[in-house]
This record gives structure tokens, C-alpha cells and sequence, in this order.
């Protein structure tokens, strides 16, 4: 198993926290994981993409992701900011956070309400729903690389605050039951 | 042990609390910030029992360190880049004044103009400091590499400073899982701290006077003896670590796949992993490849080297700098142990963060070896240039 | 911070860049003076600053904390006549004219 994921999100929104903890999750169930910013003028609210790595054995490349087998999108308005399917592999996957749960092109699309989820839990920073880690159910359900359960361990090894890991757990949780192909 | 994930700065910060470090002075430098962040948290935390000292440039950081070290204290320091360079003077300072320091560098380009991402200029310009300076290639190798370099720092056959080189970005953010000792393996397999000399009110010694043009000559003679019985220090160190905590890497050089390897790539740092993979696709089409990676840069490995290479059909090597007006500088140290006993080619690749994929180290070796076998070949240039500009017309003519 | 590490020898050769400070170890520097710093003890008003600013520690105090001049080795830079707030300290040539 090799999986490499690409996530838009934009700056602030947590895209880098999402594969941090799912290399956790990933670790916790011993496998190899790389969760790899892409450091460029960071800005609040701009366009940012962050890649993970996931595989059964030990990762020695370091190079940038350019074919991801999925792409994740923590904000649905960056569709219409950069071409979210860029590179992506022939048979890949999108996993959109989107209100009106249409498929993007042609490309097999699994749609998540992540933004309704995190209000649902009051996980509001600075006035944005913080959707990361209910993206992180939404990759759990769509993916299945990683299993919801070893999500929400990784959550709570995360988050030193209990309150706020049970919230984001129990977000995740909700998005890994309401995630579905887009359109159904 | 703990199976954690951390990025490769963080591993450095584990490292050091590991090492129970009593001292840290830095100033933030892009991308060793959370380096330092980290200690700073853990030392509030009292996850370690340090003293943090803010400074006001990366000059006073390494002064700072070394004064704390000349006082009988584990000191330790973090830059980068430009941080590194301004520290320059103080680095000749610590390595001549012999006393046991640790630094972590996240390689990064130097400006102009402003980069933040991975090259090896900054820690090569430090060559000739005397430090002893190591090059990772994984964030696990990472926190091994800065624990055994408090050890090797330490110890009385040697005592010179070690600097710990980790790519900016490419391991400095990236997340990878690590096993962390435990504090009660590390306490036992880590010696207490020595050094050569304390400056206290008790002792009565005075550092940086002035000294006679004989005496001067024989000190710089006495670091060159230290570094180079390091090499045989740091291979101890190496499989004394392996011994304890399952994972030794080759002391100065890892050699993978070398032994029956007709042509071998020389490199170090995270890109090895891309190298190594490459390796495995150019074996499958039938070209016997091997890698070098130079662990440590100093002291230089040439005795391993020479044996390990000097009868394959041809070295090539990847550097991620380069010494305007002659060639890249892991060339240029290659070539002052192998020259004239193989074929060679120094390739300069991947500066600034230029991305390096495992298919362009197939089509630099797979351009290599089909020169090779038609005759003769010593290259001291070439130029993998980034993908944007591969058609570029290189050269100028009069 | 109290120094927890041990004091090894170096088990290479070594020649250290630090040296040991000694009492008059280049012999006795009052002979670089040209000029020295005489004290009167009638304008003196034991401000000690002179005693403080001496970069060589060659103004010496008394128990009633009146100063005098250690002439083997005061290089007569005078920096106590500089300082001395009430004109105390005049500094004289060691050599008179004519000499």
C-alpha cells in the first residue's frame, strides 16, 4: 500500500494540522507516514496545499507530491481559485468539504458538510470553523486507508485540551457518518 | 521508547531534552524557529531543566553558547541560513577554543534574494571552521544524530563542537514517525558532561588572549589530530548507539548497495531517499548502481571512501551547492580523495529547494554511465537545471 | 548555574588556547611610566572613585579608605587624575626637564 493525498485549504484553516494528525492515525496503526507542508509566503485566508505520504513501509522520498491518488479540499470556494485537479491520478479521488454536493467533473467526488459539522461542535477560531479534523472523518470514510477509530485516538494524542480533542473527535466522527458520493 | 510523530525540528528539540541540554541560546531563523519554540515550551513546561538565553542577533546566540559551555555547561544552539553566516566568526571561536558545543542547521538557501527552502551552501561555507558537521537524511536519523553528537562533542579524544545539519523543510516541517528513547536509556548510554577546562572564578584562566605565532601554529595542528581521530570516535559512537538502541547508519559514510555496485552516487541529505529509489530502478533495468551518502562532511571520510570506491567504473556526484568559480564543493572534497583513480561527474542540482525526483537521478546516472562506456570521463559540471528552464542554452561565448 | 561537568584531560595532543593570569608575570610595568599620579591626601575626600576606575588595580585603600599608589606597577595612564572629582591627583613626569 502507497498512497501519496494532496489538501487545499487556505492559510489558517488547519490543512497542516488535518496530515499531521492523520500521519499520526496512520502511525498509530504501523504503517510509514509523511505529513509535508508546502511553505510558501503564508498568509491567512490564501490558497495553501499540504501533502501526505501513507504506506505500509518506510517512505525514503522527499520530493514534492505531484500525482496525488486524492485530493482533499478543506473549502469548496478554492475550486474556483486554483485547479484543485491538478496532477491528479487517472482512477483518483476528491474529497470536497461542499454544501451543494456536486461532483467535481468527472472525477469520483466524496462531499462532506465539514463547515455545518465544526459550527455543529462550536469549533470556531477567530471566526472560522475550524474543518480539519472533520475532513479527517470524511478521508476515513471515502479513503479507508486509516479507520475512523485510529482518527480519533490520534485526535486526542493531538489536542492537549480534553474538551477540545472530545469536540474535534466528535466532529469527526459526524463527518465519517455523513460523508457520501457526491450527488446521492 | 516512544513511537512519536514529529517533524524533524521537533525531533532535534526531543533530542536535546534527552541530552538534558542546561543552556540554549538562539535567535529565530526561518525554518529552525520551531526548533527552538519547541525547547522553549518544554523548558516553561520544566520538561527540561534549562536556562533559555534571548539574544539579539545570531553572533551573540553562538557567543552566548560558548560562554555557557566555558562555564562547565551542555550548551546548545539552532540556526539557519543567514543566521549561520552572521555566526561565522563565533563559529571559528568554539571550535579553536576546544570546547564541547551543539548546534542544530536547518539548511536553507542564501539570499539574494530571499529563499526559504532547502540547500547545502550555508552549512558547506563552514567547512574550515573546525567543527565536526553532520548531515541527516530522515527526521529518526535526525534525533539519533544530535544525541551521539553531544557524545562525540564530548569526548576527550576529541572536543571540538558538532554542528547537526537537517534540510530545511523537507525534514524541518515534515512529519515522520520517530522512536523516542527513554530519558532513563539516554541518561545511562550518554556520559556526563566533560570538557577540557571550566572558566570560573575558581579556576583562573583567561580565554581569547593573545598568543605566540609558534604556539598558535601548534593549536591549529592539534584540532586537525582531534578531527581526524573523530572519524574513528564517530564510527564507535555510531555502533555503540546501535548497540543500545537497534539503529546504527555506518559511522561517516553510509555505503548502500556499494559493495557490488559497478557505478555509485554521491550525495547527502534528505534526497538520498529519492537517490535510493532511483537505485532500485536503475537496478531493475540492469545498471549496477551503488550509493554513497556522506554522513559527515567533517571530518571528511576519505580513508572509507577510497576504499569503498576507487575501483568502481565511475562516481557521480550530486551536489546542493555550489563555490562560484570552481565547481560544487562534495565535488570538489570527492575529487581531492578520488581524483585520477575513476571516472567522475559533479552534478549541481536542486538549489534553493529546486525539486529533485527519483527520474532525474535515473537520467543524470542512466547520461553517466552511456558517457562512461564510450571512454573516459571527468566532468567537474553539470547542470541539472529545474524543470522550467531544462532547454536553457548553458555556456557563453566571447 | 552551577557547572555539573567533570574536568577531563584531553587525550590527544593539545595545546590549549587559554592561559593562566599571574601577578607581575611580564615583571614590574611600573617602568612603562612617564608619568605619575601623586595623591594629596589634603584635597583627598575618599571617594574611592579612582580606587573603582583603575583598569590596572594599582590604587590601593587603606582601612580608613585613604588611597595610595602602587608605583611598581601603575603604568601612569591617568585615569585617577582624570577622575578624581575634587583635583586631588596631579600626575607628575618621571623625568624632569632638563634631564
Amino acid at each position: 500500500m502507497y498512497i501519496e493525498l494532496r489538501f487545499h485549504g487556505r492559510g489558517g484553516q488547519g490543512a497542516v494540522t488535518a496530515a499531521t494528525i492523520l500521519a499520526k492515525a496512520s502511525v498509530i496503526e504501523g504503517k510509514y507516514a509523511q505529513a509535508i507542508p508546502n511553505f510558501n509566503a503564508e498568509r491567512r485566508g490564501a490558497p495553501v496545499e499540504v501533502y501526505s505520504r501513507i504506506s505500509d513501509k518506510f517512505i525514503g522520498r522527499h520530493s514534492q507530491v505531484e500525482n496525488p491518488d486524492a485530493v482533499v479540499v478543506l473549502d469548496y470556494q478554492l475550486t474556483k481559485m486554483v485547479n484543485i485537479l491538478k496532477g491528479l491520478k487517472n482512477d483518483g479521488i476528491v474529497v470536497i468539504n461542499s454544501q451543494n454536493k456536486e461532483s467535481i467533473g468527472n472525477v469520483k467526488t466524496y462531499c462532506v458538510d465539514a463547515t455545518s459539522i465544526a459550527k455543529r461542535h462550536s469549533l470556531i477560531v477567530s471566526g472560522w470553523p475550524t474543518v480539519n479534523t472533520s475532513i479527517l472523518g470524511a478521508i476515513s470514510k471515502s479513503l479507508g486507508i486509516v479507520s475512523i477509530d485510529s482518527i480519533i485516538k490520534a485526535i486526542y494524542e493531538h489536542f492537549s485540551s480534553p474538551r477540545l480533542a472530545k469536540l474535534n473527535a466528535e466532529a469527526a466522527t459526524d463527518a465519517y457518518k455523513e460523508t457520501a458520493l457526491c450527488g446521492e | 521508547m516512544v513511537m512519536k510523530t514529529l517533524t524533524g525540528n521537533f525531533a532535534v528539540a526531543e533530542a536535546v531534552r534527552l541530552a538534558r541540554a542546561k543552556v540554549i541560546a538562539a535567535y529565530p531563523i526561518t525554518p529552525q524557529t520551531t526548533i527552538v519554540e519547541r525547547l522553549s515550551e518544554m523548558t516553561e513546561k520544566g520538561e527540561l531543566e534549562a536556562k533559555m538565553v534571548r539574544v539579539e542577533s545570531e553572533h551573540s546566540a553562538l557567543a552566548a553558547t560558548l560562554g555557557a559551555a566555558a562555564a562547565g555547561s551542555r550548551a546548545f544552539t539552532a540556526t539557519a541560513s543567514h543566521g549561520l553566516l552572521y555566526m561565522h566568526e563565533v563559529l571559528w571561536w568554539t571550535a579553536s577554543s576546544r570546547l564541547p558545543v551543539v548546534m542544530a542547521v536547518a539548511a536553507r538557501a542564501i539570499g539574494a534574494p530571499w529563499n526559504i527552502h532547502v540547500d547545502h551552501n550555508d552549512i558547506m561555507d563552514q567547512r574550515d571552521t573546525g567543527w565536526i558537521i553532520g548531515v541527516a537524511q530522515e527526521n529518526q536519523e535526525v534525533l539519533d544524530m544530535t544525541i551521539q553528537a553531544f557524545r562525540i562533542s564530548e569526548d576527550p579524544y576529541i572536543y571540538l563542537p558538532v554542528m547537526i545539519a537537517l534540510d530545511g523543510f523537507i525534514l524541518t516541517h515534515t512529519v515522520a514517525p520517530v522512536e523516542v528513547p527513554d530519558q532513563k536509556e539516554i541518561d545511562e548510554w550518554l556520559p556526563p558532561r566533560r570538557q577540557p577546562y571550566i572558566v570560573s572564578p575558581e579556576t583562573n584562566i583567561v580565554m581569547g588572549n593573545l598568543t605566540s605565532d609558534d604556539d598558535y601554529y601548534m593549536m591549529r595542528y592539534s584540532i586537525q589530530v582531534a578531527q581526524e581521530v573523530a572519524k574513528k570516535i564517530i564510527e564507535e559512537v555510531d555502533l555503540s548507539y546501535g548497540k543500545t538502541f537497534g539503529r546504527n547508519y555506518g559511522g561517516l559514510v553510509e555505503c548502500y548497495k556499494c559493495d557490488d555496485a559497478d557505478y555509485v552516487m554521491l550525495l547527502m541529505g534528505s534526497w538520498a531517499g529519492d537517490a535510493k529509489e532511483a537505485l532500485n530502478i536503475l537496478r531493475e533495468r540492469g545498471i549496477n548502481v551503488g550509493l554513497a551518502r556522506i554522513r559527515f562532511i567533517r571530518p571528511w571520510p576519505s580513508e572509507i571512501l577510497k576504499e569503498k570506491l576507487k575501483n568502481k567504473k565511475g562516481i557521480i556526484v550530486f551536489d546542493r551547492s555550489i563555490s562560484f568559480g570552481n565547481v560544487g564543493q562534495l565535488f570538489i572534497e570527492t575529487a581531492s580523495t578520488l581524483y585520477g583513480m575513476t571516472n567522475m561527474r559533479g552534478v549541481i542540482a536542486g538549489l534553493g529547494g529546486v525539486d529533485v525526483k527519483p527520474e532525474d537521478f535515473v537520467g543524470e546516472v542512466v547520461a553517466f554511465v552511456d558517457d562512461v562506456e564510450k571512454g573516459e570521463v571527468y566532468d567537474t559540471i553539470r547542470w541539472l537545471l529545474p524543470p522550467k528552464y531544462r532547454d536553457h542554452k548553458l555556456g557563453v561565448t566571447l | 548555574m552551577v557547572s555539573e561537568a567533570i574536568i577531563e584531560e584531553p587525550k590527544t595532543y593539545w595545546k590549549a588556547p587559554i592561559s593562566h593570569p599571574d601577578f607581575g608575570s611580564v615583571g614590574k610595568t611600573g617602568l612603562w611610566r612617564t608619568e605619575r599620579p601623586v595623591i594629596d591626601e589634603e584635597k583627598c575626600t575618599k571617594c574611592l572613585l579612582c580606587w573603582l576606575y583603575c583598569p590596572e588595580d594599582t590604587i590601593l585603600r587603606r582601612e580608613d579608605d585613604m588611597v595610595f599608589v602602587d608605583y611598581d606597577y601603575c603604568k601612569g595612564c591617568g585615569i585617577c587624575a582624570s577622575v578624581c572629582p575634587v583635583g586631588a591627583i596631579t600626575m607628575v613626569p618621571e623625568i624632569k626637564e632638563g634631564e
